[in-house]
């Protein structure tokens, strides 16, 4: 084939692609950043603003709120998921009878539907019939009993000092996927390495440190950028779980913020700012990681 | 490489309570939805279905609450406070197109950048995963504007019709198979005077079988559970989809704890099928792609 034709044929395959490129990333990406230095609820004409937006942003407590609770539940919510994964991943690895039974059972979680788990906990974490208060309760009055203490369950989803944790505490259940690719990086790793670290003398913990971690880090780095881009869009379980922000705006998250300016109060060119500043957050977040784990992160094949 | 004892028997302890832990919230899903409402204030909890007067012999036995006597009222009652069958039947007719439109479109797509060769092809491409980076939040707003300029709010088009134009995830996931298509092949269906489509068609696409079953699956998946796209897009509560209609369900009818588990459940069972039948194809999706659920 000569080129013009090779590059006809080529064009047309992708041309599906491109159509929905443009119509779907180039032109919205445009558009947004035109909207986000205006003002446009859709009905009325668009007026351009300027840095107005962008400005208000600076000054908007609900907003400023919205990126402390994102950056708040980010930083807590992803090592904490991340350690889960590994620590199913490093039992499932272990050379015992019933491991597929048992892989399934903790990775069905993760591809339940986020409603559907969100009603679920919703009621799990119900701070008077909820089972998880119900199993609590017992254990904190037989310890008050004992040590005069006056512990009680705590509200969970009501009591804006517990929500975000019983929202850490929910994605702790659906953290299947990171565990089968961090299972399946562990069977990758050499089981020659760890008959050198023995003939070294290294125990379990050296070789899980200095063996193990290492050779598993691509994969940890990888969750680790994945997750974080997840947790800044948080949005499904929070929408269906407190409405609103509620208690008192503790789990008003970004994306949720961005979605009620968007949708609900039709501030769609102060919406459009606020989506870019979360890139721009997405964006160096995601460098700081690169940067700060180069250093710990080994690759195959690049010597040391 | 068997394990000592001691560690063997440490690693089963953890397994076996974690398993308990990880299975208490599906128990509890599905006691919900089947218990009669006055169950719920009993602490602590039965967890076992049983008829009445076998949960009576064993209550009397043990001393403790431990069977109830299952109920399906919940079920009807969920099932017709919300129209439950009209969502799934949405919800099943956006999960097709969906995955009809993705495998073909991605699969055309990635053979236009795995299997040709042309000149910007891999520049393209990069630029492609670059934009996966994107926030969808960026570009929510003006996407939903252009629909709205279709006026093709509260159908099924937005969320069944970009799926029909390739989704870089996807395109990116055939590709990666069908650079593993071996070129003399095609090369010799193009000597033989055969056209890349009759090439896609004839000879890529059979030898990726397992990856036509991934792609279907995760795109199917990704319908069935997508809440955003809905809950923008389709403002009729005939057009729901059961995304749509449990969260609503919770909005209006959030304290009938028991008819929503109810819904919740009817939503989930489908997957969990789903799963038991394409097991290897999850978990090996999961590994080739790196997606996370």
């Amino acid at each position: 084939m000569n080129r013009a034709k090779e590059w006809r044929a080529g064009l047309l395959f992708i041309s599906p692609f491109l159509v929905g490129f443009t119509l779907f990333t180039i032109y919205p990406v445009l558009a947004s950043i035109y909207y986000s230095f205006c003002d446009f609820d859709i009905v009325s004409p668009t007026v351009p603003v300027g840095l107005a937006n962008y400005r208000e942003l600076l000054s908007d407590e609900r907003f400023h709120h919205s990126l402390y609770n994102t950056l708040i539940f980010t930083l807590f919510a992803v090592p904490v998921t991340m350690l889960t994964a590994l620590v199913l991943a490093f039992l499932l690895n272990m050379k015992l009878k019933g491991q597929a039974f048992y892989r399934t059972l903790f990775f069905l979680p993760s591809i339940v539907p986020l409603v559907a788990s969100s009603v679920l906990w919703l009621w799990l974490l119900n701070p008077d019939y909820g089972l998880l208060n119900t199993m609590l309760r017992p254990v904190l009055e037989t310890i008050n009993a004992v040590a005069g203490t006056g512990f009680r369950p705590p509200g969970w989803l009501v009591d804006a000092n517990y929500t975000k944790a019983a929202l850490i505490l929910m994605s702790t259940w659906g953290v299947g996927g990171s565990m089968i690719l961090y299972l399946a990086a562990l069977g990758d790793v050499p089981v020659t390495l760890y008959e050198a670290a023995e003939l070294d003398g290294a125990g379990a913990w050296r070789k899980a440190w200095h063996v193990t971690l290492p050779m598993i880090s691509p994969v940890l780095l990888f969750t680790l950028v994945m997750g974080l881009i997840g947790t800044f869009q948080y949005f499904s379980q929070a929408w269906i779980m407190t409405p609103n922000g509620q208690p008192g705006d503790a789990t008003l998250f970004y994306a949720l913020y961005l979605f009620y300016n968007a949708f609900l109060y039709l501030r769609m060119g102060y919406a459009s700012a606020q989506a870019w500043i979360l890139f721009l957050v997405i964006v160096a977040a995601t460098m700081l990681v690169f940067r700060t784990t180069r250093r710990f992160v080994y690759y195959g094949g690049e010597g040391t | 490489m068997k394990q000592p004892p001691l560690k063997a028997i440490l690693g089963h302890t953890a397994l076996v309570v974690l398993s308990f832990v990880y299975v208490l919230p599906f128990a509890w899903l599905v006691t919900t939805s089947l218990q009669p409402d006055e169950e719920r204030s009993k602490a602590p909890p039965a967890f076992i279905p049983a008829p009445a007067a076998v949960a009576k012999a064993l209550e009397d036995a043990t001393g403790r609450h431990l069977a109830y006597e299952p109920t399906g009222a919940h079920y009807v009652k969920g099932v017709t406070r919300v129209p439950v069958p009209l969502f799934f039947r949405n919800t099943l007719l956006v999960c097709t197109l969906t995955v009809i439109g993705t495998i073909l479109s991605s699969s055309l797509v990635a053979y236009g950048f795995g299997v040709l060769q042309w000149r910007g092809r891999d520049v393209l491409f990069y630029v492609m995963l670059a934009t996966m980076m994107l926030p969808g939040q960026v570009t929510m707003i003006p996407v939903f504007l252009i629909w709205r300029e279709f006026g093709l709010i509260n159908t099924f088009a937005p969320l069944v019709i970009p799926a029909f134009l390739g989704s870089p995830f996807f395109i990116f996931l055939f590709r990666q198979f069908f650079l593993t298509v071996p070129r003399d092949l095609v090369e010799a269906a193009r000597m033989d005077g055969a056209g890349e489509l009759r090439i896609w068609a004839g000879i890529v696409m059979p030898l990726s079988l397992p990856a036509i079953a991934t792609v279907g699956l995760f795109a199917f998946l990704g319908a069935w559970n997508d809440f955003l796209g809905p809950l923008i897009y389709l403002a009729d509560q005939s057009r729901y989809t059961l995304s749509l209609g449990l969260a609503m369900f919770r909005t209006q009818y959030g304290s009938e704890y028991g008819q929503m588990m109810a819904v919740a459940t009817l939503m989930v069972i489908p997957i969990i099928v789903l799963f038991f039948f394409a097991q290897k194809t999850f978990i090996q999706g999961i590994k080739t792609s790196g997606m996370k659920m």
